[in-house]
């Protein structure tokens, strides 16, 4: 490696001149930051300022650090090939963070001065990173699912120019939608039901020269990364063949929800007691005879349906489906106006408990009511089977509050059960558990979909009741497996419509996924990122935190059990470095040391100087976007925050705790995205560990003889910009409250 | 009940809601009603209805045919249309509710002494007497319509407004006698026979 | 020739000797002063009110107020119907609204009608307006603002706008949940609104005042507290029925509930009157029940 040779540069425009003393900044640098080259510009982004930086450059200086506005500000402007840039955020968080006041003026100054230092600091620990060697170039998108939502993101994937593999299970493509008589309408006025037209889109899947079509097959094994997948398909009773790819879009759907669990509800006693499956294949077949609808049991013409919704659905008491799925209110319409259209003088009722029509159900819906389709609002008790082959419906009104009601001789009965995913494997239940609860067990499949080598397991995560794992804000088909994305009702309870909706999101996610692992890059969201961790092989103990933490399985083991890190699966958020007790894992322009070190150049005042030193490390998708907007609303906060953006908290070594504290910073904040069930971790699992891993920090506390306050980890979303600063200021107040750390000065 | 009743009944035999749909004024509506409540919360007789608009729906719905003719409900209303313009299905329910309780009172089924029921039946007696409301006739019909007795005791109730009015000459004691109406009394009394007739024809009401 | 002509159908509370005829006494001196001419409909009858419905029914109601229209369209060719009670003008605007979207209904008002002298047929022909649409749409706020000689300097008014001006039609560009055309007329005659009144639009009870007496007075209650409690001098309404309810049963309301109420209820057109220059009698403010004293001194101010 040739000479570090570091260029600082201070920008004067934006009011940083009038606020800075940029001269005295710039002495900072090269006495204390050991710039080689330092200069001042009045207005450093524009092209003079740019070309004065990329001259010196040429002329040798290879790390530059760059004193200006927040590093999500002029980003294209400070790009520099192949130099390392450290920016440091004058603008926002120190000038727009401190009122313009002359009192002010000192503290304003000594923060800036901090900046620089650790932006100096940062430098000389990072490189400019380059893409990984090893990178696939695969652009082929599988698909496993033949159902209109596979069929869809294969369609659109073709027509983008890529070729697709279309893997299917059963012996034809239509999957669940096949099987219906017709579709809730997709098209204006939104008041009957539609053809599925179906039929029109297998044609068009089987005769697209793009799309190769497996059908009678299953995914039984799946290796390798992003561009370069490795897939075993393997036909029934036929031979394996085993093809690559570069994304895998999993669309294998739902299984409705076995009805047999719902003796309550009369299924199985009477064959006139049907799931909205068994309905549709009622319909089918008797439109396919040109007859109307009869009762299984004897062939009389049905003259009542009562619909039933939420069977075994929104089932609070855990014997049962705990959620909605979101569709059934609008098939059950549908049904009724089968019956309408063979006779409107059938008796259709629904019983509801609280009618869910999305997207346009409303016109749906009221057309349902001037068809003459009765809704009534109550929940349904049991049904009872009559001798004549009639059943009863036992509810309670719950507009009338009457716990007795009864719909009597009812023809047909027919359940709204919900969609149960069929997502493969629950990885996070051991295979030997016992104690899965019931509401799990029903659904728990012992089947895998794709058969991953992953070392974390066969199938993608699921988030909860068996729905696979995504970010539900932001990107909504981006599973925990880098390269694999699930769509439909694989990935939350949904609806044709949606369903098309959300293959054509997918396969424009695993369009990018193979663009970017052509070149090298990160998918989302560090998305075009070139950077990837490396660990250092002697110091690595072996104790697979990486490979259990990983949120994205990106890591694996080799034949002698040392990590094996898969960068195209990587998405570059640093768990794994936050993870290990060693540190022995960084990427070129990331890690523990150049983190560090930015914390070890912050000048500390001695314990009697009244100026305590709070470290807040901050997540740069939300946290640190927050800080920026509070400064840019013209919110203040304390002087005495140094500030250092985390790639996500999950990446935050508890080394950097420790070190802070010893050397005599008064408190440490953290902010990080909500975690749970509803996260907002951009890297699903980060803020969720820090906050796991925190919660120990209270015995290295205590051995440090701290108070519990010197150490807070908070929760913020990107919109708290106004809480963001009050959240800083209660900080720094709490910490007047202890007072000083007795460390400073060690 | 009457005969009317009970060939309505045998008429439309459990489909109560069809014979609202064919007899009540905006009975077609009944059906779009989604049960959100809104009606019922903007009622400002609200809490004295026994069941609320949006209630004697659902009963509708439900078949409960004498549990809502018979019902004390629809007669609270004040006509205030708070729950026509609140609706968000814009169904007419002001006119649904004069139209159940119009009905309800046709079939002999509206509870008998309901006062509205009586002062309504009272209020339209009057105006059509002449073609025009004779208010002093009006109000002391309504005083002395249970009897001599308890009339005497409302009057005297309500003797301090009856002065109040006389006085600031909005009430004219006379009017009994020198009320004179509209001109042409006979012409009004033909026109409402044929429009009576014309309604029963067309609802299937006519004796 | 007046600048405006309208045909008039002035309702049975209006009548003299009645409930509203201090309504009616100052709506004609309001119109003089604004050279607007009411045209009565001749022989005209009563729209059979909201109440009229349990005994009346559908049709007979819409025939009624066909009558008033048709007679209109036959005498007072070329103008637009004008209402001052309120119930009036919904009665007439909704048979005029029903039978525009139903053929099979107008068929049968017609049918009815014939059976009615003066050789009746309804067409449609003319809009049905409230007095208050007039002023404030055909001759706007500044014209209203002209005449003004008295302002109502100090007084607050608490406007009480009801329920059928309101509802459902209610005036164009007004919401139903807090219409302002009241303030706004209290303001151009120099009078100070109530501008948080916040039972302007609550329902008195309507007729139910005679049937459910404790029902509609506890309505009532709410109406009048609230203006007391926003400090307001003076009701003021477009509405009959609202005027006699508010005003009247005051007596009997302090009698139930110990209050102490005792405050005014005005018509807008008494309070135009008023400062326009006309005398008390002129303004009807002889036949409130409860006196509207500082109206009365304004008015025999010189």
């Amino acid at each position: 490696m040739t000479d570090m040779k570091i260029g600082a540069y201070v920008c004067q425009g934006c009011g940083l001149g009038e606020r800075l003393d940029t001269k005295a900044l710039t002495m900072v640098a090269q006495k204390e930051g050991k710039a080689h080259v330092v200069r001042e510009h009045e207005f450093l982004c524009n092209s003079q300022g740019v070309a004065m930086i990329q001259k010196d450059i040429d002329e040798g200086v290879n790390r530059v650090v760059i004193g200006a506005c927040s590093r999500r500000a002029k980003a294209e402007a400070f790009t520099f090939e192949n130099v390392a840039v450290a920016r440091v955020n004058l603008r926002e968080q120190v000038i727009w963070s401190q009122p313009p006041t002359d009192e002010a003026r000192e503290l304003t100054q000594e923060m800036a001065a901090d900046y620089i230092r650790m932006g100096c600091a940062e430098a000389k620990k990072i490189v400019a990173p380059t893409p990984n060697a090893a990178h696939g170039t695969n652009k082929r998108i599988l698909v496993v699912g033949g159902g209109v939502t596979g069929m869809t993101a294969a369609l659109e994937s073709a027509r983008a120019g890529y070729e697709v593999l279309l893997v299917e299970k059963a012996p034809a493509l239509g999957g669940y939608m096949a099987s219906l008589y017709k579709r809730v309408p997709s098209r204006e006025p939104f008041a009957d039901p539609q053809p599925t037209d179906i039929e029109a889109l297998v044609a068009a899947v089987s005769k697209d020269p793009k799309i190769t079509v497996h059908l009678n097959s299953r995914t039984t094994r799946t290796s390798g990364a992003p561009g370069q997948f490795s897939v075993d398909i393997t036909a029934e009773s036929g031979p394996t063949r085993t093809e690559n790819v570069g994304a895998i879009v999993m669309a294998t759907g739902f299984t409705p929800y076995d009805a047999s669990r719902l003796p309550e509800f009369g299924y199985g006693k009477s064959p006139n007691i049907l799931d909205q499956a068994g309905l549709e294949a009622l319909a089918r077949s008797a439109a396919a005879k040109g007859e109307p609808m009869r009762r299984p049991s004897d062939g009389k013409e049905v003259q009542s349906v009562a619909f039933i919704q939420c069977a075994g659905q929104r089932d609070a008491s855990g014997t049962h489906l705990k959620y909605c799925s979101g569709h059934c209110c609008n098939t059950s319409m549908k049904q009724a106006m089968y019956f309408k259209a063979q006779n409107p003088n059938i008796d259709t009722a629904i019983i509801y408990t609280d009618l869910r029509t999305p997207g346009n159900g409303e016109d749906f819906y009221r057309s349902a009511q001037t068809k003459g389709v009765i809704f009534t609002k109550g929940k349904v008790q049991s049904v009872a089977v009559n001798g004549d082959g009639s059943a009863s419906v036992h509810f309670h009104d719950l507009i009338l509050d009457d716990k007795a009601a009864v719909m009597k001789d009812v023809d047909l009965v027919v359940l709204a059960t919900g969609q149960v995913p069929n997502s493969g494997v629950n990885i996070d239940i051991p295979p030997d558990a016992t104690d899965v609860p019931v509401t799990e067990a029903g659904k728990v499949q012992s089947v895998s979909v794709l058969n991953l080598t992953y070392r974390q397991g066969p199938d993608v995560p699921q988030l909860k009741y068996g729905f696979t794992d995504s970010h539900f804000i932001c990107f909504p088909y981006e599973t925990r497996r880098t390269g694999i994305y699930t769509a439909g009702p694989v990935r939350r309870p949904m609806d044709i419509t949606q369903a098309v909706e959300d293959a054509t999101g997918a396969a424009l996610k695993a369009i990018q996924a193979v663009e970017n692992a052509g070149l090298g890059r990160a998918a989302h969201p560090r998305s075009g990122d070139l950077s990837f961790p490396t660990f250092r092989r002697e110091g690595c103990t072996q104790c697979k935190r990486c490979t259990v933490e990983c949120p994205f399985g990106a890591i694996d083991e080799d034949e002698q059990r040392y990590p094996q890190f898969n960068e195209g699966r990587c998405r570059r958020c640093g768990t794994c470095m936050g993870a290990c007790p060693v540190r022995v894992i960084s990427f070129e322009n990331y890690s523990v040391d150049s983190v560090g070190s930015q914390i070890k150049a912050v000048d500390v005042p001695d314990e009697f100087s009244e100026k305590p030193r709070i470290l807040l490390l901050a997540c740069e998708n939300d946290a640190y976007p927050a800080l920026d907007m509070a400064g840019v609303s013209g919110h203040t906060s304390s002087a005495f925050v140094r500030t250092i953006p985390v790639r996500c908290l999950g990446s935050v070594n508890m080394i950097w705790i420790t070190d802070a504290l010893n050397s005599g910073y008064d408190g440490v904040m953290l902010m990080g995205c909500k975690h749970g069930d509803d996260y907002q971790c951009h890297f699903v699992k980060g803020s969720e560990l820090a906050s796991y891993r925190m919660s120990k920090i209270d015995d290295t506390l205590q051995n440090l003889n701290l108070e519990k306050d010197r150490v807070r980890v908070l929760e913020v979303a990107i919109s708290d910009i106004a809480r963001v600063p009050q959240f800083i200021n209660e900080y720094a107040e709490k910490i007047q409250e202890i007072g000083m750390s007795p460390f400073k000065g060690f | 009940m009457s005969d009317l009743n009970t060939s309505m009944v045998e008429q439309y035999r459990n489909n109560f809601l069809k014979e609202v749909e064919a007899n009540v004024e905006g009975g077609t509506w009944v059906k779009m009603c989604m049960q959100c409540g809104v009606c019922s919360g903007s009622c400002p007789l609200g809490p004295a209805w026994e069941h609320p608009p949006q209630e004697l729906f659902m009963m509708i719905r439900a078949g409960k045919r004498e549990e809502v003719l018979k019902s004390e409900s629809m007669w609270m209303c004040t006509s205030c249309y708070n729950c026509i313009v609140r609706c968000p299905r814009e169904l007419p329910i002001t006119h649904i509710m004069h139209g159940l309780a119009n009905y309800a009172h046709r079939l002999g089924l509206a509870p008998k002494m309901n006062p509205t029921r009586r002062f309504a039946k009272m209020f339209w007696n009057n105006l059509v007497k002449s073609g025009r409301v004779n208010e002093i006739e009006l109000s002391v019909g309504l005083y002395f319509m249970d009897g001599f007795k308890t009339g005497v005791a409302r009057a005297w109730a309500m003797k301090d407004i009856g002065l109040g009015m006389l006085k600031t000459g909005r009430l004219n004691p006379f009017g009994f006698l020198t009320h004179k109406g509209c001109k042409d009394k006979r012409g009004i009394h033909r026109m409402l026979k044929k429009a009576r007739e014309i309604e029963d024809r067309r609802k299937g009401l006519a004796a | 020739m007046a600048r405006k002509e309208y045909s008039f159908y002035p309702g049975c509370s209006s009548e003299r000797l009645t409930s509203a005829s201090n309504y009616m006494v100052s709506v004609e001196s309001m119109c003089k002063k604004l050279d607007v001419q009411l045209n009565e409909i001749p022989d005209w009858n009563c729209c059979g009110a909201s109440i009229g419905y349990a005994e009346g029914g559908e049709l007979p109601r819409h025939v009624m107020n066909a009558r008033n229209l048709a007679i209109s369209e036959q005498v007072n060719k070329g103008q637009d119907v004008v209402a001052t009670c309120a119930a009036c003008w919904l009665g007439a605007k909704e048979t005029k609204d029903r039978l525009a979207h139903d053929s099979d209904l107008l068929a049968e008002t017609n049918e009815a009608l014939r059976e009615a002298g003066m050789n009746l047929q309804y067409k449609g022909e003319q809009e049905v307006r409230h007095m208050v649409e007039v002023l404030i749409e055909d001759l706007g706020y500044d014209e209203l603002k002209k005449p003004v000689v008295k302002p109502l300097e100090g007084i607050k008014f608490a406007g009480y706008v009801g329920c059928q001006t309101n509802r459902p039609f209610g005036i164009a560009g007004e919401s139903f949940e807090n219409p302002k055309y009241l303030d706004k007329l209290v303001e151009i005659v120099g009078g100070e609104p109530v501008e948080k009144y916040d039972q302007k639009v609550t329902c008195c009870g309507g007729a139910l005042a005679f049937s459910e007496p404790e029902k509609s007075q506890a309505q009532i209650k709410k109406i009048i507290e609230s203006a007391y409690d926003h400090g307001a001098d003076m009701i003021v309404t477009p509405c009959p029925v609202c005027q006699m309810n508010v005003e009247v049963y005051q007596g009997q309301i302090n009698k139930r509930y110990g209050t102490k109420f005792n405050i005014p209820v005005t018509y807008y057109s008494q309070l135009m009157t008023v400062a326009y220059g006309g005398t008390a009698k002129e303004a009807g403010l002889n036949g409130q029940i409860i006196r509207a004293q500082r109206l009365e001194e304004i008015a025999a101010k010189r």
